[in-house]
């Protein structure tokens, strides 16, 4: 398979580049040879059908599937030239410079505020008023601060699924990462949490590289720059969003993006 | 069209309500057990109290039913009671907790289905064969270390009573911090938390309920628990604190009493069975904190 | 919250070492619950091999410690456990069955539940007062072999409904179903299908808490079973002891002889548990390997 290049009009850094990414679950081949490069300050989106390995891929770019028992990973994935797999590298900084939200709102069963200083505390930050001040600006940027500044110490378990999403966003942010990995983010939300997050994105992208698994078209096509379509482990097209909508080169992204399968 | 279906015979109907009043009645003997200890309890215990004034039964500070200087003062035996309880605890909790975490967090499928179980055999023995140990092993040995101490103390038992609630502590919490969602470990260990930081920030928390629960009904167990500190913590009712001394908790007296033959209606049989009751509050309170807290934690986590 | 070059480093360094430091603390603690258990058993080993023999298990006690055996002991647990069997195990089950498959989920079947719950943690030496003053006393059965199996039955009722509970609970709703469907009463359902799945589960859970009952000395002191008994039982009323007791009994005294006779008692009382453990571990076993076929 030939790397999957984006034809750029405009200058772009490359944050992430994959080379040659197999993985397996056990002796599950979950991706098969996928190549890509991932552009800095920009919403790429990876859709594909259920079990196509989207999720296998966005969570290798974090080391998050390290935890996963029989999991093996082979191939290169630089993020802004360091290798993440240097067996020299620990696992925890990749994840303070990459974060992730999951696609169940997962707020730990602590209060608002609790949720969002965890980060920040494990890098050993005690001080009060600098905590105090990460919390509101990460609840900020996750467009959450209004709606929560009254009840800060209440139980993150009591807001809405769309509150506890953004939570996680800001949650996230609070750990100071370079880029924002959303695996499904919306699938367990309204459609009116979903457009709130959605809109977040466009904001997002301005500090941070984002990169956007969903099952959801209509989404990828309204909330990402570049799109990336897999099917069966494989990535098949990689291109700007419009182009992959509207004059996608495979017959098998048409066939998915028309509707025909998937 | 109803016409056509079959009645059935009278004869199984019958049967039918026999068998199910004969399965009600063998639900109901767990209820009557139940009123059965309280009853029987209350009665004696009520005529323990108009011998006793319950004031000096609450305040007085020897217990002496059996000499022929009365003192009824359940401090004494409360005292050791809570002495070597809070030694088993301060024993199990730790080891307990750090096991817990440890086969929950760290060790995998196989080291798990391994070491559970054979913790588990710790429960297993019967309590008089912690006795023994209690009195022929770990008292000598102790008496190496701290010069002076009796052959018969709180320290031993208690340190053995903690030895055999381990696996109670352990396994319950394991259970608990299992069953918390793996979502949140990942949630946590994408902002940057190492394993132990997972642990101990994320998975205790939200399993807490359920460890605490664990932890209650441990300290219910120590304080029921009769053989090992009727065999080696001696039978002196002393207020106390000093591990080192011999002490006599609220069971080792009923057994101590159970074994001479005290004829019914004797102050001293009223006296088990008022220092029965006190026993029964006492671990009754915990079992019912500990249960509703595990029912919270299930709901949570169900 | 960006970290960099030393401060990260210094950090991750910190994080390594926490994590060392853990694993020793917990290893250490595993090590010793495991050692204790060792330690134990070596120790009763030590002391009590010597002394076991075939005299000791056919011999009554005595006053000289080398003459003394656990015969009437061995007996009065084995008729005792016999009893306890016969009375518990069927309430048991029938209990189970009846908050399984009768009980409307509505307040009598909630205080039921909650009470089990809480018979399950009141200690054993209650259990005694209440086999004193009920069947000792109240029922005028004297220190008896059948009021000691009714108290014991009580110790382990408990137990056992809540075994067979989940034996029960084990068993694949579409059978029952199927049963309804083809027109069985709830009782032929119970009987002819969910009581042959289940039955095997709640063996191996009721002999876990037999198991347990014969390890139980304090309620049967308290009810006044004596210490010294140099006959066989003889019916349900005779007097009787048990090895558990008999343990005890010899612990207390002075000389040191008759801590050996205690240690090999523990090793014929621990040979018993283990014996029945494994015949439920062999239950477990081969349901298990059934099922899954």
């Amino acid at each position: 398979m030939t790397p999957a290049t984006v034809e750029t009009q405009e200058e772009l850094t490359q944050a992430f580049a994959i080379q040659g990414l197999n993985s397996w679950y056990g002796s599950f081949h979950a991706l098969k040879g996928v190549s890509m490069t991932i552009p800095e300050k920009r919403v790429t989106a990876i859709i594909g059908p259920s079990g196509c390995g989207k999720s296998t891929l966005i969570r290798c770019l974090n080391r998050i599937n390290d935890l996963i028992p029989g999991f093996r990973v082979e191939g290169q994935i630089a993020f802004k030239g360091q290798n993440l797999y240097d067996p020299a590298l620990d696992p925890i900084q990749v994840r303070l410079q990459i974060g992730m939200v999951f696609q169940k709102p997962n707020p730990f069963p602590k209060s608002i505020y609790d949720n969002v200083a965890f980060g920040p505390r494990l890098c050993g930050e005690k001080d009060r008023s600098k905590l105090d001040a990460i919390v509101e600006e990460s609840l900020r940027k996750a467009a959450l601060w209004g709606e929560v500044k009254e009840k800060l110490k209440q139980s993150a378990l009591a807001l809405s699924g769309g509150q506890q999403q953004r939570l996680c966003i800001a949650r996230t942010l609070a750990v100071g990462p370079e880029v924002l990995l959303l695996d499904e983010p919306c699938s367990a939300l309204d459609p009116i949490a979903t457009a709130k997050i959605e809109e977040l994105l466009m904001d997002l992208k301005k500090s941070y590289t984002v990169v956007l698994v969903t099952h959801n078209m209509q989404q990828a096509a309204r909330a990402s720059d570049y799109t990336g379509f897999m099917l069966l482990g494989e990535l098949v097209e990689f291109a700007l969003t419009a182009k992959i909508f509207t004059n996608p080169t495979n017959s098998r992204t048409e066939a998915y993006i028309t509707g025909r399968f998937g | 069209m109803t016409e056509t279906i079959r009645k059935r015979p009278p004869r199984r109907k019958t049967q039918e309500r026999l068998v199910q009043a004969v399965l009600f009645f063998c639900a109901a003997v767990s209820v009557f057990t139940t009123l059965g200890i309280v009853g029987v309890l209350l009665f004696e215990t009520i005529e323990f109290f108009r011998e006793v004034p319950l004031w000096s039964f609450l305040t007085d500070t020897q217990w002496t039913p059996l000499f022929s200087d009365k003192h009824f003062g359940i401090l004494p035996l409360a005292c050791g009671t809570f002495l070597t309880a809070a030694i088993a605890i301060a024993v199990a909790m730790p080891v307990g907790l750090l096991t817990a975490v440890f086969l929950s967090e760290y060790a995998g499928d196989r080291l798990r289905g391994t070491v559970k179980p054979v913790l588990e055999i710790l429960a297993g023995i019967p309590t008089v064969v912690y006795g023994y140990f209690a009195l022929l092993f770990v008292t000598p040995l102790l008496q190496r270390f701290i010069p002076g101490m009796a052959g018969f103390n709180a320290l031993s038992p208690g340190i053995v009573m903690g030895i055999m609630i381990i696996p109670m502590i352990s396994s319950l919490s394991e259970d608990a911090m299992y069953a918390v969602p793996q979502n949140l470990r990942e949630a946590a260990q994408a902002l940057g938390a190492s394993r132990l930081q997972t642990a101990f920030g994320v998975v205790v928390p939200s399993a807490f309920s359920g460890i605490a629960a664990s932890f209650l009904l441990a300290v219910s167990r120590a304080i029921g628990e009769t053989m090992i500190v009727a065999i080696a913590a001696g039978q002196q009712p002393r207020l106390t604190l000093d591990p080192t001394h011999p002490v006599e908790t609220m069971t080792a007296y009923i057994v101590q009493v159970s074994l001479g033959d005290t004829p019914t209606g004797t102050i001293e049989y009223k006296t088990i069975f008022a220092v029965g009751m006190a026993l029964f509050l006492a671990t009754l309170v915990l079992n019912l904190l500990s249960h509703g807290l595990r029912e919270r934690f299930s709901e949570k986590y169900g | 919250m960006k970290l960099e070059g030393a401060v990260l480093r210094n950090l991750l360094a910190r994080r390594r070492r926490a994590e060392w430091i853990f694993k020793i603390a917990a290893s250490g603690a595993l090590l010793f619950a495991l050692g204790t258990l060792g330690v134990l058993l070596l120790d009763v080993l030590r002391d009590g091999l010597g002394w076991l023999d075939w005299d000791f298990l056919t011999h009554f006690p005595s006053r000289k410690p080398e003459q003394a055996g656990i015969l009437s002991a061995l007996a009065g647990t084995f008729y005792l456990m016999i009893l306890t069997i016969l009375i518990a195990f069927p309430l048991g089950v029938g209990a189970a069955i009846y908050l399984e498959e009768y009980a409307k989920k509505h307040w009598f079947s909630r205080i039921v539940e909650v009470n089990i719950a809480n018979l399950a943690g009141v200690p054993s030496v209650i259990y005694g007062l209440l086999g004193l003053e009920l069947f000792v006393r109240t029922m005028g059965l004297g220190r008896s072999l059948i009021a000691g199996a009714l108290t014991m039955a009580l110790l382990v009722l408990p137990i056992i409904i809540i075994a067979a509970r989940e034996a029960i609970r084990t068993v694949p709703n579409p059978i029952r179903e199927a049963s309804y469907a083809l027109g069985a009463s709830r009782w032929q359902t119970v009987w002819h299908q969910v009581l042959p799945v289940a039955f095997p589960g709640m063996l191996t859970g009721s002999i876990l808490a037999f198991s347990r009952a014969i390890g139980e000395a304090s309620p049967l002191i308290t009810l006044g079973a004596l210490t010294y008994i140099a006959f066989l039982p003889d019916g349900l009323t005779s007097p009787f002891t048990v090895i558990p007791i008999q343990i005890f009994n010899w612990v207390s005294r002075p000389q040191k002889a008759f801590l050996n006779c205690a240690a090999a008692a523990i090793l014929v009382m621990l040979a018993i548990l283990l014996a029945m453990n494994a015949v439920a571990v062999f239950l477990r076993h081969r349901t298990q390997r059934r099922m899954t076929l």
